[in-house]
């Protein structure tokens, strides 16, 4: 009989992993042996970035740039194939297109370390026309901000992607962990997906590092228990909808024909569906009749002191971006970064809450349909949500002046995107297993350098960034200039540490000679 | 750059010295003014320090109403109408000779061309050039040090 060689092959070569054994899902601190034992190829690369999204994207961007890493050195683990995947997703379904302008300045650029030329200053040359400029010149006083279109930060991000050469360092695939090895540095682990040209093996893959990026965004969408009570009772995903879900049935069903829509919150979602809604009345012939709930209803402007007094009107709280201004670099930066406990929340307090920007156009739609009665904002909290006979949805509002039952077709809720770290995979399992803690505000507690507290190994440390660091000694960090600044604490600890370049103004020139020129690093 | 107080007084001092001094140097021997060309030189010098000295001032003032403001920001173009008052205060110092060590009155055309053509290009690399050598300054307030 011929000997079975080629079953002998089969059972030599055992299957790859693609789920952690007991061993080291339980242990906080893994060995090189317990990962050799447990049959997962091991890779040695100096920085991984978990995520892959805007944050990882900005961050290593920096890297690469300022600190003067080769491609070589990074590996970005990810379930996305490009960085603006998930938030152009947002954008869109909350109905910010390409072809809108988002809630930035003009010089908070993911593509540019510098910010230097703005997008206005883009725009015009673009489109040859001082007109950006002219608005940058005379915002906020004389004019509303200046923000760029959503498709001229995207195509300006794939170009510097290209560039810094993003996709050598991605590797796509679903990360499962990340601990901390004996003897300094960590372990990433992840699962590529099949035929990954950068994965270097099949099934689940350690990489061994010295230094973990996580930036994983938000870990999902917020729903308030009614809506989600009414979603699971009813089964309808489709009267009761996210703002940040796909929800295009609702506009394309109240174009065909007359209804009501209930709007749920006062921010920047808000405000976008209410111009889609808005303007689908106006250039599509729908006959919506607009009822805005406002939990926090803003009658005029608000604060503390005399000095510290937001706008506000007609149920909004009015502000530019998400924080005041000097949040980004100016004395609330400054004054932040010296903040601890309960005295950092109270200040979240004050420069936090629901707004959105004052602009022209919106006030002035909105002033015509209060006037035509197509538009009414109600303060108050929405309850009972039930299907009535017809297929509407019927809500009893709960507000200052009594109770009051309200009909509609659909209810779009525009409350946010505000889910619990634990909730993430890899995040949960640094609250588990990794050292780390939460700040007071319950998310992931960071040094002013985005160390992750608690969670270095040897000479090896976790950086978190974007929206898990929320509530930090930096308020803005789930923005466009909040992960450049991140980006830039990253960097500048690692260079202090001697393990990267530090970017001096020579070097800056030259480096920014190199992106005008786009001249690939 | 939305900046803090000393960012403010830093960023002006620093641009006066780095961009309104050979800026000065280059157009002195342009400006229509009498005089030997020391004087002249001295004049505009002078103009210039007093610029940065009461802008130190100046920049407390500007400092102090922003903090009526929400955002405590200080919109571009609060930067280039602060020259209003700016200049009519040391134009007139500097024309009725209360500025110490000026050589005598500065004539007021001389004085308008030589402190708008500083105060501009000033504004204008303060609103972005400033970021591409120094990629700290505008996330430090304005501090360079």
């Amino acid at each position: 009989m011929e000997p079975l060689t080629g079953v002998t092959n089969m059972i030599d070569v055992a299957p790859p992993l693609t789920v952690l054994p007991p061993e080291l899902e339980q242990a906080d601190w893994w060995t090189d042996e317990m990962v050799f034992r447990a049959g997962i190829p091991m890779y040695d690369v100096p920085f991984v970035s978990v995520g892959g999204g805007m944050g990882s994207f900005v961050t290593v961007d920096y890297l690469r740039v300022a600190g003067g890493v080769p491609a070589s050195d990074i590996r970005v683990l990810s379930n996305l194939s490009h960085p603006w995947q998930t938030y152009e997703y947002l954008t869109r379904v909350s109905q910010l297109p390409r072809s809108r302008r988002i809630r930035s300045d003009s010089s908070s650029r993911p593509d540019n370390l510098w910010g230097f030329p703005s997008y206005a200053i883009q725009e015009a040359v673009r489109d040859r026309t001082v007109k950006p400029v002219k608005q940058v010149l005379l915002e906020p006083v004389f004019a509303d901000f200046y923000t760029p279109l959503l498709g001229m930060v995207l195509d300006s991000m794939r170009r510097e992607a290209q560039r810094i050469r993003y996709w050598d360092m991605l590797v796509q695939g679903e990360v499962r962990t990340v601990r901390r090895r004996a003897g300094g540095g960590y372990f990433a682990v992840q699962a590529p997906r099949p035929n990954q040209p950068n994965a270097p093996a099949s099934g689940l893959i350690a990489y061994r590092c010295r230094d973990v990026h996580v930036a994983v965004g938000y870990t999902g969408l917020r729903f308030l228990p009614d809506l989600q009570r009414f979603r699971e009772q009813h089964n309808d995903y489709h009267h009761v909808v996210n703002g940040y879900e796909d929800h295009e049935h609702v506009y394309e069903s109240l174009r065909r024909r007359p209804g009501t829509v209930l709007i749920r919150g006062s921010g920047i979602v808000t405000s976008a569906v209410l111009q889609r809604l808005i303007c689908d009345r106006l250039h599509h012939g729908a006959q919506t009749r607009i009822v805005q709930i406002i939990r926090t209803y803003v009658k005029g402007a608000h604060g503390r002191h005399a000095w510290s007094r937001r706008p506000g009107s007609h149920g909004f709280a009015y502000q530019g971006f998400n924080y005041p201004k000097s949040a980004w670099g100016g004395q609330l930066k400054a004054r932040m970064r010296r903040r601890e406990g309960a005295d950092r929340v109270q200040m979240y307090d004050e420069i936090g809450g629901t707004t959105t920007p004052l602009r022209r156009l919106w006030q002035h739609h909105l002033q015509n349909g209060r006037r035509e009665g197509w538009y009414t904002a109600y303060s108050g909290k929405l309850d009972s949500l039930g299907l009535a006979s017809n297929g509407q949805v019927k809500a009893t509002l709960h507000s200052p002046e009594g109770d009051r039952r309200l009909r509609a077709d659909y209810v779009i809720d525009c409350t946010g995107l505000d889910a619990d770290v634990a909730e993430h995979r890899v995040l949960g399992d640094l609250l588990h297993h990794g050292g780390a803690r939460r700040n007071p505000l319950g998310r992931l507690d960071v040094e002013p350098s985005f160390e992750l507290r608690g969670s270095a190994s040897g000479m090896g440390r976790v950086y978190v960034t974007g929206a898990a660091s929320f509530g930090g000694y930096f308020p803005g960090v789930d923005t466009f200039l909040g992960l450049q600044i991140s980006a830039q604490e990253v960097v500048d600890d690692i260079a202090r540490r001697n393990l990267c370049r530090r970017m001096g103004p020579l070097r800056s020139t030259v480096e920014w000679l190199k992106w005008a020129r786009n001249r690939q690093i | 750059m939305v900046p803090t107080v000393l960012g403010r007084i830093q960023t002006r001092l620093f641009l006066l010295l780095v961009i309104g001094g050979p800026l000065t140097a280059l157009i002195t021997p342009l400006l229509p003014v009498d005089g030997p060309m020391s004087a002249r030189y001295t004049a505009t010098f002078v103009v210039l320090a007093g610029v940065a000295v009461l802008g130190i001032g100046w920049e407390l003032i500007y400092h102090l109403i922003m903090q009526w403001r929400w955002e405590k920001d200080w919109p571009t173009i609060f930067g280039l109408l602060t020259m209003i008052p700016e200049g009519i205060l040391l134009g007139a110092l500097a024309g009725l000779n209360l500025l110490p060590w000026l050589p005598g009155p500065v004539p007021l055309g001389a004085f308008a061309i030589h402190f708008g053509t500083v105060w501009i290009a000033v504004w204008l690399v303060g609103q972005g050039p400033m970021r591409v050598p120094f990629v700290h300054w505008r996330f430090n307030g304005g501090r360079l040090v």
